[in-house]
């Protein structure tokens, strides 16, 4: 996967603001390689849709330049990017047909009635929409209607689609459906896609690589399994699925392992990835399913002592609630597994994990 | 892939298709709890919430009813209502019912003799100048022939009054009349009281149901009918419209002609001979000296008070419209006018309305499409602005309606004239010679640009409501679809705009149709509409019939506009906000 300065998509230290006081994006420098799926994911309000707004032309980068195969996107105009884009709510013009919608691009672009027509069966047949064409986008379900609208961005081949949270409006069961749908057409189409959302389960199974955003800044740029697994930051590894968190200071490092002080005066073992010397204040990230009950970890291994709270039984996993120094929000997870014991409220164990699990991360 | 709505739709023996199956097969009609039906019960709890919501609706509706749709009806019964002659000359236009108008000749005498009775009372009403007022719309010159004879007739009548005074002073006592036509302690003729009551009102328009101190007496009335029906009008009016007191007023010179004509009825001698009630002597004194009596040509007596009487074409315009029902104000609407050989059109130099309504249409339309290409872009930005500059015009846009309408007028008048603002301005620039200054004002040209001001602001906020509905991102999808800026805006914009511009021109179309204030003022002759005329109609002309037919017409084509806009483009295609 081409992921350097030379992709398909770069953006090249880009900032962006809207009022000349505050800047919404705050240098972005991001490369993405051709038929790559990338997926920019970050709370609301962190600069996903202006990203993708720039790329599409539809605002301008107040400084750094974006480049699209190499060329600075500034001297085209939005109509001749090419580039295909699926909006948030659709955006299926109402007075047309479904059919008339995806003709639209084709009619533009001056193709003849009868490569026209084809190509939007053809379109129409791939997201298996090929009944509806004769039908406006109000007699449509949510989810018929976001099917159309890909069907739209795809239809004139665009090297580029920009999707920005197309399935926000839709339930949970259409939702996997589609996220399979999506990367599914994309791949077999070896298609470009920048991919906007701010559901972190939906950006870790179709993407290639992830951007996660914040502050109007790249926290991590990744593929899926190195950003659950190696979080490069607190708000990475907080906002990437589920995570334990203490707080404390570093009390010695060597070489791939620390020994981290937590606030309650508790010891614990961390590999450090953001600190350098010890007296540094660091947050500890430690993944539910890593934490043990009772463990056998050698002789100079730390533990924390712990009380259960809460015992949460979901079926394939249990969840326990524990107090861990001195914070009642530290959750384990096991597997439900014959051998697996079932604590109750108001015991007391000992917790503790592998170091290269624990990651020391910036305060 | 399953839809994400809607039920399944699976056929066959499933479970579910089962248990439905049992409940419609189930006995008849679902129960309530209590066990009436449920659609009883549902129809049952509907009604007592319908029946609220109409009361608190209630007077708005009457509010509504009161003041808009019973002037409306008012207006269009009027425009066909024609009841003024039947009510004014009732005995004329029955004898003339029978008179043959393709002919030359005049009506027969005994027309004439009812023209005079009739018209006796009207003048003494002073109802007669009202009818030829409305003759006159139909032919021009009835209303002073109307006038000059109702001066006239007075003098037909003292032909008999006369002679009967040289016979005996007693006939110009009024306590010796009374005495001889009141029933007193005898019997009433009722129903002649109540059939002159009637008439009297219909004439009048008011109800005569007041205590009058008179009754005809029922002996009389059968030998003396002319006279006691003279005499029963006379008192009615005198008593209700004068408020004299019957007895002690001399009777109209109407009476004593009709007494003249009951004694030189040959089929009344015998009555009047075996008479002998109050008065018999008198009677039976001028009966035998009938042969002094004078025999009047009514015909020749009315030629004589007016020259217009021997014209046929008077007639036969009364005939024509002596209907209580009449089209004649419709027709005339329309340049056209009812004759006794069929509708026909109107001389040329009369023609007017309809060149008025073209006219109106012509330029409410024309206001209209002014009205959309200027109010277009001031919509299109307002809805694309920032909100506070948006704001900020948007002030602008409604300026105009916190702002006397007379004084935006006038306005216009100080700018368009010739020697006003902008004609200065362009001699002073060079493009027009002063000598040959724009007329703008006055004219066409003049309500166009008047009125487009105006009626802009109609036009402007519904295309604002709906232009604010339509998503940026509909723009902005056609152009990652390959659309320039141009194709985004005709293909996805605008088509997204009509039903703004559909609500606008509706509003400023209708608005301008019936609009009055500003044509009067910068319209001059060749740019006033058809409400101008109606309202020349209302208060100069006093022509309600006529204002009420054209009124009528306007409102019929408002609504065959309205419907045929609905048939075209569909009025829930029509959005005035969101
Ligand atoms: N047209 C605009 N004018 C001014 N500020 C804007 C404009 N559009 C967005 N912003 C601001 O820029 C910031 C980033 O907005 P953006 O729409 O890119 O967020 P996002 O990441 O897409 O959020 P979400 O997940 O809610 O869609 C927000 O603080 C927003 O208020
Ligand atoms: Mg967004």
């Amino acid at each position: 996967m081409d992921s350097g300065p030379s992709g398909f998509v770069v953006f090249d230290r880009v900032q962006k603001s809207y009022d000349g006081e505050t800047l919404v994006v705050k240098d972005l420098n991001l490369s993405i390689g051709k038929g790559e799926f990338l997926t920019m994911l970050g709370p609301s309000g962190s600069g996903k849709t202006t990203c993708l707004m720039m790329l599409a032309g539809f605002e301008t980068a107040t400084h750094g330049e974006i480049l699209l195969d190499g060329n600075p996107i500034n001297n085209i105009p939005p109509h001749k990017r090419g580039i295909g884009m699926v909006f948030q709510n659709y955006a299926l013009f109402p007075h047309m047909t479904v059919a008339e919608n995806l003709a639209f691009p084709l009619e533009v672009r001056k193709l003849d009635k009868s490569t026209r027509e084809e190509k939007v069966k053809r379109a129409l047949d791939m997201v298996q929409m090929g009944a509806f064409g004769g039908r406006r986008p109000a007699q449509l379900s949510g989810g018929q209607q976001q099917r159309i609208a890909l069907a739209r961005a795809l239809v004139f081949e665009p090297e580029l689609v920009l999707m920005d949270e197309p399935l926000g409006a839709l339930d949970k069961q259409l939702r996997e459906h589609m996220q399979f749908e999506i990367t599914n057409l994309a791949h077999s189409l070896g298609i470009t896609t920048v991919y906007v959302t701010h559901d972190q389960t939906e950006a870790l199974t179709m993407s290639d690589r992830v951007a996660v955003f914040d502050d109007g800044r790249i926290q991590q740029l990744a593929p899926p399994d190195t950003l659950y697994e190696e979080p490069e930051n607190a708000f990475v590894a907080q906002f990437i699925g589920e995570n334990n968190a203490l707080s404390g200071k570093v009390e010695q490092i060597q070489g791939d392992r620390c020994t981290v002080r937590l606030d309650n005066g508790a010891l614990i073992d961390a590999k450090p990835v953001n600190v350098s010397q010890p007296g540094e204040r660091t947050t500890i990230s430690i993944r539910p399913e890593r934490v043990e009950f009772n463990p056998e970890l050698g002789p100079d291994a730390h533990t924390l002592d712990a009380e259960v709270l809460e015992f949460i039984y979901m079926g394939d996993v249990f969840r326990t609630r524990l107090r861990v120094a001195g914070r009642d929000d530290f959750f384990v997870k096991t597997r439900n597994r014959a051998d697996q014991v079932r604590l109750n409220a108001g015991e007391h164990v000992k917790i503790g994990w592998l170091p290269q699990d624990c990651r020391a991360l910036d305060a | 892939m399953t839809d994400a709505t809607g039920p399944d739709q699976v056929t066959g023996a499933t479970p579910d298709n089962a248990i439905r199956n049992a409940d419609r097969a189930d006995n008849g009609p679902v129960l309530a709890a209590d066990g009436t039906p449920l659609k009883r019960s549902l129809n049952r709890a509907l009604r007592r919430e319908k029946t609220r919501a109409l009361l608190l609706i209630a007077p708005l509706l009457l509010f509504i009813l009161i003041t808009f749709i019973a002037p409306i009806a008012d207006m269009l019964f009027r425009s066909v209502e024609n009841a003024i002659v039947e009510d004014t000359l009732p005995a004329t236009v029955e004898a003339l019912d029978e008179w043959d108008s393709a002919t030359e000749e005049l009506p027969s005498p005994d027309v004439f003799r009812a023209l005079f009775f009739d018209l006796f009372v009207a003048a003494e009403a002073k109802e007669h100048t009202q009818l030829g007022t409305r003759l006159n719309y139909e032919q021009t010159g009835i209303s002073s022939t109307f006038r000059s004879t109702g001066r006239g007739l007075d003098d037909i009548g003292e032909l008999y009054q006369d002679v009967f005074e040289d016979q005996n002073e007693l006939w110009e006592e009024a306590d010796f009349w009374y005495a001889m036509m009141n029933a007193g302690d005898g019997a009433a003729a009722g129903d002649l009281l109540a059939a002159e009551r009637a008439r009297m009102a219909a004439l009048t328009d008011e109800p005569k149901d007041g205590e009058i101190g008179f009754a005809p007496s029922a002996t009389i009335a059968s030998i003396l009918p002319r006279t006691t029906r003279e005499y029963t009008a006379f008192a009615i009016l005198t008593a209700l419209v004068e408020e004299d007191v019957v007895a002690e007023e001399e009777p109209w010179e109407a009476v004593f002609a009709a007494l003249g004509l009951d004694l030189q009825d040959q089929s009344l001698r015998a009555g009047i001979e075996g008479y002998s009630g109050p008065g018999a002597a008198e009677l039976q004194a001028a009966l035998a000296n009938v042969d002094s009596l004078p025999v009047v040509d009514y015909r020749a007596a009315f030629i004589e008070e007016d020259d217009d009487w021997g014209d046929p074409e008077v007639w036969r315009t009364l005939q024509t419209y002596s209907d209580r029902y009449t089209m004649g104000y419709f027709l005339n609407s329309i340049d056209l006018q009812l004759t006794p050989d069929g509708i026909q059109s109107r001389p040329e130099d009369e023609q007017i309305y309809i060149l008025l309504f073209q006219r109106t249409l012509i330029m409410s339309m024309a206001i209209t499409l002014s009205c959309i290409l200027l109010g277009y872009p001031i919509a299109f930005l307002l809805a694309n602005l920032p909100l506070r500059t948006a704001n900020v015009l948007m002030i602008l846009v409604l300026l105009p309606f916190w702002t006397s309408l007379l004084v935006r007028t006038s306005a216009w008048k100080v700018l368009l004239q010739q020697q006003g603002v902008i004609n200065d301005i362009l001699v002073w620039i060079g493009l027009v010679d002063d000598a040959n200054r724009l007329v703008m004002i006055n004219n066409q040209t003049g309500t166009i640009i008047a009125m487009t001001h105006i009626l802009l602001p109609f036009m402007i906020l519904p295309l604002y409501s709906v232009m604010k509905t339509i998503p940026p991102a509909y723009v902005r999808a056609a152009k990652s679809l390959g659309a320039t800026d141009w194709t985004a805006f005709w293909r996805v914009y605008f088509p997204n705009s009509v039903p703004g511009i559909g609500a606008g021109s509706i509003l400023v179309f209708i608005l301008a149709i019936g609009y009055y204030i500003t044509p009067e003022l910068v319209g001059g002759t060749t740019g006033v509409f058809i409400s101008n005329r109606i309202a020349y109609h209302i208060s100069s002309s006093l022509n309600w019939g006529l204002a009420a037919a054209l009124g009528s017409i306007l409102l019929a084509a408002v609504l065959i506009l309205y419907w045929t806009y609905d048939r075209i483009v569909g009025i829930d295609n029509v959005k005035l906000g969101g």
